[in-house]
């Protein structure tokens, strides 16, 4: 066994630096590295580009990241949660790249594959092809589009064990696997943390292959953003 | 009378056929579900990641781990499946999902769509709208007829940054139902109490009207 667990967060982001480049799992607030984020800004790096599906609320997620103006180009796919995401946006403190999601998921699928780019149709004739190479396949029209390059890709599962196999739950699941193994160093957080032998072989949903860290979070707040619920009578 | 949004996602899910996998963007189209007949399977996929998607979940049994992509709580009926994100698109992609309903601030009479960004004003982002447009086979638009000051949201062009071209086949709104034929909107069916010069009016596209439109039936 390869063992990659790391004692604790800090050093799990050991080697972060300014400028660098995150991709960083979860939807909305679900499946989002909350103990990682929470290190990015103790250590108050500066400059970076967050590859990340949403930019967190106001305060919490990668709001925690755009309060201290830690963060220099957002690439997401949705960020209509977020007033001072919104304002820094508006204002050009801060550089925004908003791309389809499928594009987005792909983008790092491709990334950890060693797929350097490929063909979508999503976004041809809108401003998102613009600049893009684009070509014609079965009579339909695609652009291309690249992989990404990444320093560090902070992922949260469920529980893991010691060689990094991940197993994911529910749609915390998200963006999280599609970006194991596409950075230069990926940082799994767990809820729970397991000797090997513990996970059946059969039930991994990501190999440790993937995972450089794993630590188990100290502590998760797992935040609901709309809380919607049907009373018991309906 | 024209329609409220609630009987606008009544009228569409009339739309939704046996054996179908249907994609609900965020507003009147989740609330489609809501309408579907009980006696035919349907599934619902959310792009975060589930298909088999069920209603919300009893007060003090919700999940922060079980959302829909407008990330509300919500339930998996039996039968249902998680999945990543990457895989989530396949199957949007590659057309596993029959029916994609969406909103829309402007569609074109060419069927392009209008969704995500107003200049200067309101950014918030495409999401999974773009691939689900530029893929699915079968796309149906749930929207009022007119924005708040009272003007057409069906257009000879969008005059908005594009979410996709030539996607859009139909599109039910609180006063009609149409289609895109031969680059114009063709009236099927009108709201109840709604005339032909109502929808005429509100409507800025070339409209076909041809014999005689039935009103809907709810």
């Amino acid at each position: 066994m390869i063992n990659k667990t790391v004692s604790n967060v800090s050093e799990a982001c050991k080697g972060v630096k300014d400028g660098m480049t995150f991709m960083l799992g979860g939807f909305g607030l679900s499946g989002i590295p909350e103990n990682a984020i929470a290190e990015l800004v103790a250590l108050n790096v500066k400059n970076v580009t967050c590859i990340s599906n949403n930019a967190g609320v106001d305060d919490f997620g990668l709001g925690l990241l755009l309060q201290k103006r830690q963060i220099k180009k957002m690439i997401s796919s949705y960020v209509g949660e977020n007033a001072e995401f919104e304002r820094q946006m508006l204002s050009g403190e801060l550089e925004v790249e908003l791309i389809p999601q499928g594009t987005l998921a792909q983008r790092c699928k491709a990334a950890q594959s060693g797929i350097p780019a490929f063909y979508t149709p999503a976004g041809y004739g809108t401003e998102v092809a613009e600049g893009k190479e684009s070509r014609e396949f079965n009579g339909k029209m695609h652009i291309m589009e690249k992989a990404f390059k990444a320093d560090f890709a902070f992922v949260k599962a469920w529980k893991g064990d010691e060689a990094g196999n991940l197993i994911f739950k529910g749609t915390a699941r998200n963006f999280n696997p599609n970006m194991c193994g596409a950075a230069n160093i990926t940082v799994a957080e767990v809820e729970e943390l397991v000797p090997v032998g513990t996970l059946d072989p059969n039930h991994i949903h990501i190999p440790g292959i993937f995972v450089q860290r794993i630590f188990k979070g100290a502590r998760y707040e797992k935040r609901i953003e709309q809380l919607t619920v049907r009373k018991r009578d309906q | 009378m024209s329609l409220s949004k609630e009987q606008i996602a009544q009228r569409i899910a009339k739309e939704v056929k046996n054996g179908y996998y249907v994609n609900l963007g965020i507003g009147i189209p989740t609330l489609v579900a809501n309408f579907v007949r009980n006696d035919i399977e349907v599934e619902f996929q959310s792009e975060n990641g589930v298909l088999g998607m069920g209603p919300f979940p009893y007060e003090g049994e919700e999940d922060p781990d079980l959302i829909n992509a407008g990330k509300q709580t919500i339930t998996a009926l039996p039968g249902a499946s998680f999945f990543d994100s990457a895989t989530s698109f396949s199957m949007i992609r590659g057309q596993h999902v029959d029916l994609t309903i969406l909103g829309a601030m402007e569609v074109a009479q060419n069927g392009d769509i209008a969704n995500w960004k107003i200049p200067g004003k309101m950014v918030k982002g495409m999401g999974g709208a773009m691939d689900l447009v530029a893929s699915a086979e079968n796309i149906i638009v749930a929207m009022m007829h007119t924005n708040r000051a009272g003007e057409s949201k069906l257009l000879k062009k969008c005059g908005l940054p594009l979410t996709g071209v030539n996607c859009v086949k139909k599109i039910v709104t609180n006063l009609a139902v149409l289609e895109i034929v031969d680059g114009k909107f063709k009236l099927l069916e009108k709201a109840p109490g709604v005339s032909i010069e109502d929808i005429k009016a509100a409507t800025e596209g070339d409209l076909i009207v041809e014999g005689d439109i039935p009103e809907m039936n709810l």
